[in-house]
């Protein structure tokens, strides 16, 4: 049951991509292209996504305290902001607007069977890899 | 500032499509659809079957988009591979050091009220804003 819900949202996250044009490199950095010529509709992606998830959850939590194959929802983490995150989200940034991809995306590129997609998925790899040996508390999750 | 390519609509409802498969994730299995964060799972010995099964859904979604002729394939061609090889590397460098992507933080994490996420997110657009201001 697990691997059946895994398969279907990452599914519906696939659908979710190519018709937002998430997936698409140049609509990514048209829309971080702010002093240029600016293309606002990822924000939208990011809307739309937010406008079903969040009040879903919501009412899921208030009706339900843990989810159906009964496991408690993920807690969120506590509100420390330091200089691992920061650090590390300007890093992705910096990465995300050089090529216009971001982990969702170089996975879905990967069915256009082009090998530049192969190049970013296997520096990605190391990149996680080099991170993980580095430290020692680094468990990757949210 | 002129804006261009403007597809408020494709990108709303592909939007909702993206949230309603982490709503998904989220409320019936408990795991949060952060794509990096199921990456490195991959890489380690326990609970795997679900992230493989979540990237053979995407991959399985794009494939049959991509293949049928239904969606257009965004073409890379123009990018250098060199280029693309630093952009993965410092995207895996990142992800992993600050816990989350565009969909773990973006959507998870801000969608939950994280107060790290909306760090994060913020971040991380602005730096990417600051890079292709850069590039150009």
């Amino acid at each position: 049951m697990l691997y059946l819900i895994g398969l279907l949202s990452g599914a519906l996250f696939g659908l979710g991509l190519v018709l937002s044009g998430m997936i698409n490199p140049a609509k990514v950095l048209g829309f971080l292209d702010v002093f240029g010529a600016w293309d606002p509709s990822l924000a939208l992606v990011m809307a739309g996504a937010l406008a079903v998830f969040a009040p879903g959850l919501w009412f899921w939590r208030t009706k339900h305290g843990q989810c159906v194959l009964g496991t408690d929802l993920p807690k969120v983490a506590a509100p420390v902001i330091d200089g691992r995150l920061l650090l590390g989200a300007s890093i992705f940034g910096a990465g995300w607007g050089m090529a216009g991809i971001c982990p969702g995306p170089a996975i879905g590129l990967a069915a256009s069977l082009q090998w530049q997609v192969g190049v970013f998925i296997l520096a990605m790899g190391a990149g996680f890899w080099l991170v993980g040996r580095l430290t020692v508390a680094g468990s990757g999750k949210l | 500032m002129t804006v261009v390519n403007f597809t408020p609509w494709s990108a709303l409802f592909g939007g909702m499509l993206i949230g309603l498969g982490a709503l998904l994730l989220m409320v019936a299995a408990g795991r949060v659809a952060g794509i990096s964060g199921i990456l490195i799972g991959l890489g380690g010995h326990s609970d795997r079957g679900w992230r493989l099964a979540f990237v053979a859904g995407l991959l399985s979604a794009t494939l049959l988009l991509f293949q049928s002729g239904m969606a257009e394939v965004p073409s890379l061609a123009g990018m250098a591979p060199g280029k693309l090889l630093l952009a993965g590397l410092l995207v895996g460098i990142g992800t992993r050091l600050g816990n989350g992507c565009t969909s773990g933080h973006g959507i998870c994490g801000l969608g939950r009220g994280s107060r790290r996420s909306m760090a994060a997110t913020l971040v991380f657009i602005a730096a990417g804003i600051a890079t292709v201001a850069m590039l150009k």
